[in-house]
Formats: structure tokens, sequence, C-alpha cells
């Protein structure tokens, strides 16, 4: 947990859940484990709220709780992870992506599922059918059943899971009815069987349009009638959460398309698709390249709408194979030639792609070329990076040592005579692709986390004025809802004035782009932890 | 450090394998870097489009209906003033939003429940004890005092009466209290002027004033 990530995480805790929960959290991220006790003593807060703040956390998956270090017997001990929180970022593309799959409906299933951590499969239904008919015109209303069937193809396609059964936990449970197991942590959800079996529930009904006009007690009176609805539908217990692993290897497999199709054709990022559709459901998560596939296969699988000749596919394919980018490979005969995609190694090119982006964007094209050259000749001398470069000695040298002093580049000793005598020494520049990567990552973290505090502090600078254009708002919604003439709503919209209303504007315009800029870094920071994670399987 | 040769920098070894010559050194820094430091290259536009214009109204739309959902949770704010006029029906629209949330406690540890409902079972069994107990005392005590006739425990009696009485009030502002969320025992204490014993926490309700019952009465 560094610092970066850890102010990050703070940020993003607060934004979301409150400041409660971010002390609760900030402080469990720098301790480690710790046990509610030791928490509430710490932070120094109720216990009460600091029990609350827990259950909010496990409830998102973002804590983990377990055993403690005295065994089954002793306090149970609370984790959190980081990375979980700091998916919090991501949570617009993958309310995108489900929109891009499955329409309206797969998006407002996963955006409710994600603003509530766990939901059951039939309160899931009910809200998202609630939330379709409110934005259809009057009189018609959506269809439990077509809510029912978005959802299940959502957890076919293995995007929802069902949330791990916990063993309870406690000391007072040992005597339960079956033998506590001792680990008394929650599995991991793949090992469960039923993980992605969906339940036979009993609903049957239509969104219900929620009526403004009506008082609150229609309102009780149907909030009173949905809990008794959700007693008969058959499904307790059984929760559902977003399988951020899929979404992640759906966002990999467009990454590496999207590469294709700029580095060659569309017809080759086609065939490329097609490849990694087929191997989907039989490639494992981390898997270094996928199943190998015969051209016959690829063939046969080819949308319809692409015509392609059996001769020119293999002439593609072969293409693929020589360039240098390495995205397919070629591992055998068989079939007409069996292929794989080439995961690890295009996470690789990609990662290295962005390193080298950035280092262009920063310092400029020529030091760019010397950290490409470095990158592909690993060792070189002052000497040899002038030479290969062609850049004359003394801009050579300035570069080099910028991007020394940035930590981009670094510097390895090879000692001629045992005792490291200066003159007799290599010094010798080198680049290392994944402590390189890291450290970009780092400096995005803390790049997010400039951008969040800048767009607090804007909107703080700004509190007074957002207040006031709120409550214009309000009123003339109500004014219109009511029905009023144009003159008092005019007269209503100019109590703001027109410098308000420029600043307004300017302010608006400013968070829009910080708001654009979270979610651009948030791309690089994906690429970038794909690879990581994706070399340290491989090792 | 090089070695010292007489205010001329002369290093240990040889520089020139490093490229460096002796008139090129870069200066050497004179404080820490500026905060925001001139950049030579402008960094490159925003990728702009519908999507991305889309996902970053996502994201917008979520950051505001975070706030109401029951998963903020704020601090504990005092009892304070006055109750706002508005905070009646501000409570209400916020409640048909948000609802009320109750995880799943099957996949929580025990000690994450909240403890109101253990108190609140005590406090029945108490006063049912209480109350079966206090018949048994009420019903000796009135033999007692066809014996003696003593006013004393007339008075006790009577306080037994009070004690219960302010008991079952007790609970149901106990109740009430915790459905607010808030369990300030002071507040009982204080609500009530006809305390008779002064109990500390920790202390049962009914075993406390069992053992007190024969202390002097005031």
């Amino acid at each position: 947990m560094t610092t970066q990530e850890v102010r990050l995480c703070g940020l993003l805790l607060q934004e979301h859940f409150g400041d409660v929960v971010e002390k609760v959290g900030t402080h469990l991220i720098r301790s480690g484990v710790l046990n509610l006790r030791a928490l509430a003593l710490e932070t120094k807060l109720a216990l009460d709220l600091v029990k609350k703040s827990l259950c909010v956390l496990v409830q998102h998956g973002m804590c983990t709780f377990g055993a403690g270090r005295r065994g089954p017997a002793g306090p149970v001990e609370y984790r959190i992870s980081c990375e979980r929180i700091i998916h919090m970022l991501r949570y617009p593309r993958y309310i995108y992506t489900a929109k891009s799959l499955y329409g309206d409906t797969g998006e407002l299933i996963v955006e409710e599922i994600l603003q509530r951590g766990q939901m059951t499969m039939s309160s899931t239904v009910k809200t998202v059918a609630d939330r379709l008919t409110h934005n259809m015109p009057e009189g018609q209303s959506m269809d439990y059943s077509e809510v029912v069937s978005a959802f299940s193809q959502l957890v076919e396609t293995h995007f929802l899971q069902r949330c791990p059964p916990v063993a309870s936990a406690g000391p007072s449970d040992s005597g339960a009815v079956d033998p506590p197991p001792p680990a008394v942590t929650p599995s991991e959800p793949e090992n469960h069987p039923d993980c992605y079996r969906v339940p036979y529930i009993n609903l049957t009904g239509k969104g219900k349009r929620r009526r403004s006009s009506e008082d609150g007690e229609a309102d009780q009176r149907a909030a009173k009638k949905a809990k008794t609805d959700n007693d008969e539908c058959g499904d307790e217990g059984i929760f559902w959460q977003v399988n951020f692993e899929r979404f992640h290897l759906h966002f990999r497999d467009q990454a590496i398309i999207n590469a294709v199709s700029c580095k060659l054709d569309q017809t080759s990022s086609e065939i490329v698709r097609t490849m990694l559709r087929m191997s989907e459901v039989t490639t494992p998560a981390n898997a270094a390249f996928t199943q190998a596939l015969s051209a016959n296969e690829i063939f046969r699988a080819l949308p319809s709408n692409y015509n392609i000749a059996r001769p020119i596919l293999d002439q593609y394919l072969t293409l693929l194979v020589d360039d240098p980018m390495e995205f397919v490979g070629k591992t055998g005969d068989s079939g007409g030639g069996m292929y794989v995609v080439n995961l690890h190694r295009a996470l690789a090119n990609l990662a290295r792609a962005t390193l080298e982006s950035v280092v262009q964007e920063r310092f400029g094209s020529r030091s760019a070329r010397i950290f490409r050259l470095l990158l592909r000749k690993r060792h070189l001398e002052q000497k040899q990076v002038e030479d290969f470069a062609m850049i004359p000695a003394k801009e050579a040298k300035d570069m080099l040592y910028t991007l020394l002093s940035e930590n981009l580049v670094q510097l390895q000793e090879i000692p001629k005579t045992p005792d490291h005598a200066p003159s007799r020494t290599f010094y010798l520049y080198t680049v290392n692709q994944l402590p390189t990567a890291r450290l970009l990552l780092q400096h995005c973290y803390k790049t997010v986390g400039n951008l969040i505090e800048r767009r607090l502090y804007e909107t703080k600078e700004n509190k007074r004025l957002l207040e006031k254009s709120q409550r214009i708002e309000a009123i003339l919604a109500s004014l219109q809802a009511t029905g009023a003439e144009t003159t008092q709503l005019t007269e209503v919209e100019e109590m703001i004035t027109a410098p308000e209303r420029q600043q307004l504007e300017s302010l608006r315009h400013h968070i829009n782009k910080l708001d654009s800029s979270e979610n651009q870094v948030d791309e690089t920071i994906f690429l970038l932890e794909s690879y990581i994670t994706s070399t340290q399987a491989s090792r | 450090m090089g070695g010292k040769g007489r205010g001329i920098a002369a290093f240990s070894f040889n520089v020139e394998a490093l490229g460096l010559t002796r008139g090129s050194m870069p200066e050497t820094q004179k404080g820490p870097t500026p905060l925001f430091p001139q950049i030579e290259y402008k960094p490159g536009p925003l990728k702009a489009g519908e999507d991305e214009d889309y996902m970053r109204a996502l994201k917008q739309e979520m950051r505001g209906r975070m706030k109401d959902l029951p998963f903020n949770i704020k601090p504990h704010t005092g009892k304070g003033d006055v109750e706002r006029y508005k905070e009646k029906y501000t409570k209400e629209i916020k409640k048909i939003e948000a609802g009320d949330w109750t995880p799943d406690w099957n996949s929580l540890p025990k000690e994450l429940k909240p403890q109101k409902k253990i108190i609140k079972k005590k406090i029945d069994k108490k006063l049912a004890k209480i109350s079966s107990k206090d018949k048994k005392d009420m019903l000796s005590k009135l033999d007692e005092l066809e014996k003696k006739g003593d006013a004393k425990s007339d008075e006790e009696n009577e306080e037994k009466e009070k004690e219960k009485g302010k008991k079952k009030e007790g609970e149901e502002e106990e109740e009430e209290e915790e459905i607010e969320g808030q369990y300030d025992d002071e507040e009982l204490e204080e609500e009530n002027d006809y305390i008779a014993n002064y109990f500390e926490d920790g202390d049962e309700y009914g075993g406390g004033s069992d053992d007190n019952m024969d202390e002097a009465t005031y």
C-alpha cells in the first residue's frame, strides 16, 4: 500500500461513503489487519459508527474478515483490499460496457448492483423495472420477465456472479450443525459450484411508475407491499455481485482488438476478435495465451457479413503472425494451422507503447528515441547511445540525465576489477520495463488523486454559487410543474446575474474536464495494472 | 566525494567515461523544485466523443446518488438545537428514496450486528423478573405489613411501584431512542425526577433495584 494508493483510496471512500467510512477505511489500510475493538480505539470513533462502516465496506466487497492471529477463538480481524476501492474509478466504464452489450436494461442492472454492492435477484429486477418504467412514456411499463432475461444473460456470460457463502464467523458458532471449517474466511466466489446458476424465482408483474404527486402515505403503502412481496420470491440469501475480473478480461480483449485495427486493418481486427470470442470460456483468467484454434475453426466462426475466402484468411493470419507486435502466434500445422493469441505478449507491447508515449509527450521525441533504443538494446554505454540515436553528444547527455533523474532510466555498473575503481568500470544505461511500469502506475494514482482534490477545491470555492443555482432550479421546476406563466419563470431565471451565469458555466466546464481526465487516466491505470498482474502470474 | 584538489573539483575516476567534461556539469539544485514546474511540452487534448461524455455523465450521476444512499454514513451530530421545520419533510423524502438498509447478517461476523436487540431482551427478562419477583415481594411485604403495620414498608412499596413505572417508561424510551439510533444513558436518568436508586452503566436494571430495596429511603 503505497502512499499514493492510500491517498487515492481515502479520497474515493470519502466521495462515495462519507467521512466516517473514509476514516475507518484509511486507518485499516495503513495498519493492515485489525480487529473491531482496536479499530474503534485507534480511530477514536463511536463503536456503532465503526460497526456500520465495516458493514458498508463488507457489503461492497472492499473489506474481508477472517479468523485472526489467535485462531477461530479469537476476535475477528478485518482487512481491506486497496484495489477494490480503486476499482470504483472504473464504475462508469463497467456500466457503459454493460449498456453496449445488453442495452439499457443491462446497464441499469449493473448500475444498481454496483451502487448497492450486493443484491438479490428479485430486488434488482423490481428496482430496474421501476426505473425503466419511470422513463417510459405514460401508459407503458416494463415487464419483469424482460429484466429477468437480461439478468440471466449477464449471469450466463459471467459478468455477474453469486456472492460466496461465508462460513459463519465468531466463537459462538462452534456448536453449529456442520463441523466448522478450519478457515473461517469467505471462500473465493469461483469455488462455489452454483456460482453462475440463476435461481428460480417466482416473480411476475410489471414495473410500477412512481407518481411524485401522490402523498407519502401511498408510497409508504407501496413500500410495505414491496417488502412483503420480497418474501415470496424464493431467492432469499442469494446475493449477486459484479464479476470485475470478467469485465477486465473484456477490456483487455477490447484493447488488443483496437491495437490490431490501428496497426493493421479492420479485417485483421475482426479475425482477432473472432479468435478471442471463441476462446472466452476456455481460457483461464491469467493465461499467457489462449487455447490453440485451427484455421478451419476460425473460418467457420467468422461473422457472416465478412465474406472473405479461405486463402485470404490464411494470408491475414500469416500477416498477423509475422507482425513484430506478435499478437498472434502459430503453434502447429494441423487443421490448416493452429493459432493462438499471445495475451501476455500483447499486454506487454501495449504497456511498452504506453511508456514510450509518456516519455514522448513529456520529454520530446528525441528523448523518446533514446528511451526506445534502450528498451530494445537493453544495455548501452554513453557513447553508444549517442551513436545509435544519432543525436549530438551534449544533447544526448542532457536528455539521458533528465531521464535518469526522473527514474525512467537506470545506471548499471559493471566493474572490470574487483576493487570497483570508477576509472575501470563500465557504466551502462538500461531500462527495465516492469519497474518502470510500476513507477508510472504510481504516478497515475497520484494524478487521479490530484484531479479529485482539484475538483473538490473548485466545488468548495464556488459552493455558494452552486447552492444558489440548485435552489433556483428547484424553484423553476416546481413552478413549471404547477404551470406558471413565462413572466414568472423569466423573473426567477433572472435571479442569477449574467456574470454569475458565466462563472457557473466555466465551473461546469472545469469540472467536466476534470472528470473526463479521471476517466482517461483510469484507462492507462487499467492497462498498466493488467500488464503487471499478467507478468507476475506468468512468473 | 572527489579528492580535495585545492578547490579544484577533481574526481577520483576518469570522468570522461560518463561523458562529462569539466565545463559541462549541470547546475546544482538551489532549493526544492517549484510546485508547478514549467512544462516544455504541453499535454495533448483529452479524448472527446459520445462515449466519453456518456461515461462522464454516468460518473457525475453516480456521485450524486451515492450521497443519498444509506451507505453514506454520517457522523453523530449532537442533538443540538431545535429540529428545523423542513427536516421533517426532508427526512421523509430521503427515507422514501434510500430506505433503510439492513445487511444480510448471515454473511457478516456476529460482532457487527448492533447490540440493541440484546438489550431489549434483557429489559424484557428483567422486567418480567421484576414483575414476578416484585409481586412475590409485594405479597410478602403486604403480609408483613399486616403483621407489623409498619409505615416504613408502605413507603418502600410506593417506591417499588414508582420504580416499576419508571422502568416501563424507561423501556419505551429506550425503544424509541434505539429506533433513532442513539442510546443515551444519561438522558433516561434525567427525564424522570423520581429516581430513587442511582444505578450506573453495567448494572442490570432489575438486579440492582432488588438489592437496594432494603436500604434507607428518602
